[in-house]
């Protein structure tokens, strides 16, 4: 492999608390190659978020290294955005000045033309001058998409994006994501603790433990897009990362 | 007195009672007008059972009022407005709010988002905010005058003191309140500095700092009015002042009736506010 778009070497995270420091992340090593999709999968509080952080330069970690592009990161930086459920995008600016904050540094004319394309390659023709709060869940969701976008970032951070919107919009949205990440070539890291998420979207599943997090296991997924859901392999992969996380006997 | 002021009672009460079985639309015309009315009745009756009989050496004896009868104030307040002086005394007022609360909005917005968000600005200056905010603002009449004379200046200082106060510490509260992914977004698409108030702190606070402005313009309001019985010789509190040392308790209470409206509509243009898009995600969409 040549040299890794992202790579975590021996990575802790622990938070110093009132009773005592609370360890999160248990040492993470982790590479994904330029214009990889790789699903980070566990139970909730397992410290997926806590990664992405490290990874953007939000946070910084306690031991290790993480590396962008072969560089230790500093601090955040356009070329790795992280998305958020929901409540990244201000409800104060209008979809056009949220989709627009990355790109200050641009020329109006730029900007304009800029958000435009983003604009349509989201679906939200007709919503540029329109408040958040008029938009449904999936709309605020995909204007957040097109604002990580319109920065054309090498690497997206997406931490459960789609977790608050219902099951139906939920399929469509990850249909889209699909679509933009083969137009784009972005490279995704995307954190979730759906597994059926994860076997949609993923080249590899990386699957966590509970916190404090280690990686469990690596499942490559050589499924062709759009994937059969009701498929033997389909089947096989999910009841493998089923034993994985411990809920073999649930179903 | 008559029995009018009975029978418009008993008039509201059956509006209240009808009310009751009405559309939302009809009572929220009908009813304050009900409540006005039992008001301004109960006004009159209570000055006929105040008045009292003064019997003077030569036998003669003269129903003494206490307090001016609705019609007598209304008349006060005619007459004034015909002289000129309500429309006066009321830009004089407006006038020193006006300055008092623009100077506290320009100083105390920045402050309190400041001090919100630098943990050093809070550090070294919240101890000064929160010590010198308890003081009354009329305690610091004497020193107005002392430093300004008795002239504008010494009313606007007052205001600004009343004012400066609510709208630091709301602002400061509010951007303790924004919620962290703002932030972080902000700071992922390479927002910082002066940008990061400009773009994130102050309009996510704003909503809340348009609240506690209504609060402050409200308080400014009161507190003007203290500040013109002491500190000047115009505006409404002196028109209060002015009328009492004249014995003319009509135009007392109709210059308290013309600072309530006054007032009344300032705090509504205060929420109309509210209305903006920029804010208006902040507010509830119940009312």
């Amino acid at each position: 492999m040549s040299q890794p778009r992202i790579e975590l070497r021996s990575v802790t995270k622990s938070f110093a608390r009132r009773d005592g420091s609370l360890n999160v992340v248990a040492g993470i090593d982790l590479a994904l190659a330029a214009g990889e999709f790789v699903c980070l999968l566990g139970p909730s509080g397992s410290g997926k978020s806590t990664i992405l952080n490290l990874i953007a330069g939000l946070d910084a970690a306690s031991s290790g290294e993480v590396l962008v592009d072969g560089a230790p990161v500093a601090e955040p930086s356009r070329r790795c955005v992280l998305v958020f459920q929901e409540y990244g995008i201000f409800p104060w600016a209008t979809v056009r000045e949220n989709i627009a904050l990355g790109l200050r540094d641009r020329t109006t004319s730029e900007i304009e033309s800029t958000v435009k394309r983003y604009v349509e390659l989201v679906g939200l023709q007709g919503f540029e001058d329109v408040y958040p709060g008029e938009l449904s869940g999936g709309m605020k969701q995909r204007v957040a998409v097109a604002r990580a976008l319109a920065v054309q970032p090498h690497i997206m951070l997406m931490d459960e994006p789609f977790g608050a919107l219902d099951s139906l919009t939920r399929l469509s949205m990850r249909a889209e994501l699909l679509r933009i990440w083969e137009r784009e070539k972005t490279t995704i890291l995307f954190v979730t603790h759906d597994v059926d998420e994860a076997l949609q979207l993923a080249d590899r599943i990386v699957i966590l433990s509970p916190r404090p997090a280690k990686i469990v296991e690596e499942v490559a997924v050589e499924l062709a897009h759009p994937r059969d859901v009701a498929g033997p392999e389909y089947g096989r992969i999910k009841r493998r990362l089923y034993e994985r996380l411990g809920v073999s006997h649930a179903i | 007195m008559g029995v009018w002021p009975y029978i418009t009672i008993a008039v509201a009460v059956l509006v209240f009672v009808l009310g009751t079985r009405l559309s939302r639309s009809v009572t929220r015309i009908a009813f304050p007008f009900a409540t006005a009315a039992i008001v301004v009745a109960a006004w009159r009756i209570s000055c006929h059972l105040m008045e009292y009989d003064l019997r003077f050496p030569d036998g003669t004896v003269k129903r003494i009022p206490v307090f001016p009868t609705p019609f007598e104030t209304v008349a006060a307040m005619v007459d004034m407005f015909r002289d000129g002086t309500i429309f006066r005394y009321t830009i004089a007022s407006l006038y020193r709010v006006a300055v008092g609360f623009t100077i506290a909005c320009v100083v105390g917005i920045p402050l309190g988002l400041w001090m919100g968000w630098s943990l050093r600005a809070h550090d070294a200056l919240n101890p000064l905010v929160q010590a010198l905010r308890p003081i009354s603002p009329i305690a610091w009449i004497p020193l107005a005058i002392l430093w300004f004379g008795i002239k504008d200046a010494a009313a606007i200082y007052i205001v600004v003191i009343s004012s400066t106060f609510p709208i630091v510490t709301g602002a400061m509260a509010a951007v303790h309140t924004i919620p962290v992914a703002y932030v972080r977004s902000a700071r992922n698409f390479g927002v910082s500095g002066f940008e990061l108030y400009r773009r994130v702190l102050f309009p996510a606070s704003l909503p809340q700092i348009l609240i506690s402005m209504r609060i402050a313009l409200g308080v400014s309001w009161m507190v003007i009015v203290a500040a013109e019985m002491i500190a000047v010789e115009s505006g409404l509190g002196y028109l209060i002042m002015d009328s009492r040392n004249a014995n003319n308790y009509a135009r007392v209470v109709g210059g308290m009736l013309c600072i309530g409206l006054v007032g009344w509509s300032l705090d509504w243009s205060m929420r109309r506010l509210e209305r903006l898009d920029e804010v208006r995600w902040g507010f509830s969409k119940i009312v």
